[in-house]
């Protein structure tokens, strides 16, 4: 099969041509000489399956920063047949120089200006005959995002393929280093074939800059739009959430119960409460995750979250992250799971994992759920919403505790420089497809993981046999009562100790298990609470809760993020012993004065 | 060693005020920056202009031809301009 490879620089609407190009259909893969996945999709053209290769989006090939040497070595060991290099025609000027460099390595090429119709707003004429000329090059002017411009551009590229594979000059890199002859060539096409206007237009960008940048304003206005993101994502997602659970549980009971009969009580037992009970759980993150993942792709294409970035990047560099770091922290609160891959923005391997080492502080609307029935259980209705709010103040405070004790471990050697994009509305369908690409990944690894945790906590809670349910008999109990030395001091009993136990693996799981713990639910389960705690083991409880890990898909992530097994172990370790040591502070001082 | 001294001075970006313009003359950044910052259209003798800085002592944004860019003082104390 025929390969073709997407080259460009960011900011070029490369992945959006992908993404057209494509259909949405594309998969991550792994390539020789490269250690990253790179999105990959197929295509029909003119009769032949062709696939075609995303690469990163990089500033230049001579560069050393990861996405950089990516390229180099996928290029090398990896001649594409045909390379479609991407260029953004409003910054053409600076954008040749990526070209030129590419056309040194004698591949076979055809490249396309995009963002046609941004560069003449901004009063830019290129022609593109002229210049085709002067590169010896087929070039092509078009526009990703409205879809125009296509069908020459892909003609060209039927017609390019046809050309036999060049070979690949063995000394790349050597060739590479001619920048002195490129610059001249640069000015001599520019000169040549492209008219810029002395100055831009005063476009709407800097007006809305001048309101959202304001010194005084901007950061009011950040938090505004924050908040107005979370409200969002919970207003919409909620319902969704609970649809999903109405549904997956009307179905266990029409179909997958009645199918499932004729099996063994054990087995049966297993198969609902484990393996189904797991996938639901699963999927009722679907719906807070592609919410989530819209709105995340709405402030990123906008070109909003670089304006976060630069607002905050002051106060996040004093703890070793960057502007880029607090932005993951807010939308930690929603779900930390795809905040942790939002990392992926990063570049700098230390900035990113002092990140990901942050943000499962952020209190997420699962831990909200536990906070929520306990503080209503045991403190008066004007106590709750405090007790709710310090441990968001807790949450906030053992993150920035975290990056302050580990930024020398994480040294950030990334400078901080950020291209700011002009603000662009992104299509409905590039939101859709970013979400749907985003879903599919999250599902495929994390629900491994969930069902396999959750078949381990119902056969904790059932076995042996001989046992009643999540008894002190069953070996979630005997664990329970080997743990409850280490969770004495902190004020949390035996029940809750279990409870800690599941909530390891989903938050949502706590109070769901406090209920088959207790044998009670609802307000019966509220009482019982209220009767056998006081607020001081309560809170404990919350801030064990809050601290200690937010769930195993969360873990999961970190793993398959970070590539790091040490790194993940060290995160489990940190929160598990700073969970520890808040709740023992907490608990003992307030006994010890007497409260 | 009496080379003439150039008869404008020069200043690092960082010393621009909101709304200044300067010509490039330097970028004395380590080898990798400097790369970066090449790509990113820092060449000497282009023009560059400040657009704002954030609130204390946050980062600038800078427009160089049709691109802005944000950079940390920290970065900007490393490259020259020369006031016209």
């Amino acid at each position: 099969m025929k390969r073709i490879a997407l080259l460009g620089m960011p900011n070029t609407g490369k992945s959006t041509l992908f993404n057209r190009i494509t259909g949405g259909a594309a998969r991550v893969g792994n390539w020789p000489g490269v250690t990253v996945e790179l999105l990959s999709g197929k295509i029909l053209l003119s009769g032949d399956m062709v696939e075609i290769i995303d690469l990163p989006g990089i500033y230049d090939l001579h560069g050393f920063s990861e996405d950089e040497q990516v390229v180099r070595h996928f290029l090398h060991d990896n001649v594409p047949d045909l390379a479609i290099v991407v260029l953004n025609a409003t910054q053409i000027e600076r954008q040749l120089s990526l070209l030129l460099q590419l056309k040194q390595l004698e591949l076979n090429m055809v490249v396309l200006l995009n963002m046609a119709d941004e560069a003449k707003k901004f009063g830019i004429t290129i022609d593109a005959e002229k210049m085709a000329e002067s590169l010896d090059l087929p070039i092509f002017l078009l526009s990703a995002k409205y879809g125009t411009g296509y069908a020459p551009a892909l003609e060209a590229v039927t017609r390019a393929l046809c050309y036999p594979t060049p070979g690949m000059a063995e000394h790349l890199r050597a060739q590479l280093e001619q920048d002195e002859h490129i610059e001249s060539e640069m000015t001599r096409i520019l000169r040549h074939a492209v008219q810029t206007p002395a100055r831009l237009s005063d476009s709407r960008t800097d007006r809305i800059d001048r309101l959202l940048l304001h010194p005084w304003l901007g950061l009011p206005i950040f938090f505004g739009i924050m908040y107005l993101l979370f409200q969002g994502i919970f207003l919409l997602g909620q319902p969704l959430q609970g649809g999903v659970n109405e549904a997956l549980g009307w179905l266990r009971e029409a179909a997958v119960e009645p199918l499932l009969a004729p099996l063994p009580d054990l087995l049966r037992g297993l198969l609902l409460d484990g393996v189904y009970n797991g996938i639901a759980t699963v999927a009722a993150f679907v719906p807070i995750i592609v919410l989530f993942f819209l709105f995340m792709a709405t402030v990123e294409d906008t070109g909003y979250l670089s304006r976060a970035a630069f607002l905050m990047d002051v106060l996040m560099a004093r703890m070793g992250l960057d502007g880029r770091s607090f932005v993951m922290l807010l939308m930690g609160f929603g779900c930390n799971v795809p905040a942790l891959m939002g990392t992926r923005v990063m570049r700098s391997p230390g900035l990113r994992l002092l990140s990901m080492l942050v943000i499962p502080f952020s209190l997420c609307s699962a831990r909200l759920q536990v906070f929520v029935f306990v503080s209503a259980a045991l403190f008066s209705p004007q106590a709750a919403p405090l007790a709710l709010f310090s441990l968001y103040l807790v949450s906030f405070a053992a993150a920035i505790l975290t990056a302050l004790l580990f930024k020398g471990r994480f040294p950030n050697n990334e400078p901080f420089v950020l291209e700011l994009p002009p603000y662009r509305f992104p299509t409905a369908r590039q939101m859709w497809l970013r979400g749907w690409h985003e879903v599919t990944h999250f599902l495929t690894r994390a629900s491994k993981f969930i069902v396999a945790g959750v078949v381990l906590v119902w056969l904790l809670t059932h076995l042996p046999t001989s046992a009643a349910p999540a008894s002190a008999d069953s070996l979630a109990g005997i664990i329970g009562g080997w743990l409850h030395p280490l969770f004495a001091p902190l004020g949390i009993n035996e029940q809750l100790t279990i409870a800690l136990i599941f909530g390891f693996v989903a938050k949502e799981i706590v109070i769901g298990s406090l209920a088959v713990i207790y044998g009670l639910s609802g307000d019966a389960l509220s009482a019982a609470l209220g009767q056998q705690l006081d607020w001081v083991q309560a809170y404990s409880f919350m801030l064990f809760t809050l601290i200690y890990t937010p769930c195993l898909s969360a873990l999961a992530t970190l793993r398959s993020e970070s590539r790091r097994a040490g790194f993940t172990l060290l995160t489990l370790g940190w929160s598990l012993a700073l969970a520890w040591l808040v709740s023992f502070t907490f608990y003992q001082g307030a006994r010890a004065l007497g409260i | 060693m009496s080379a003439k001294e150039t008869v404008v001075p020069t200043m690092p970006l960082s010393a621009l005020h909101p709304g200044d313009q300067a010509i490039l003359a330097g970028i004395h950044t380590d080898p990798a920056l400097h790369q970066r910052l090449l790509a990113l259209g820092f060449r000497s003798g282009k023009v560059v202009q400040v657009i704002r800085r954030a609130s204390f002592g946050g980062p600038l944004q800078v427009r160089i031809g049709a691109t802005d860019i944000l950079l940390r003082i920290t970065e900007a104390e490393q490259i020259t301009v020369q006031q016209q």
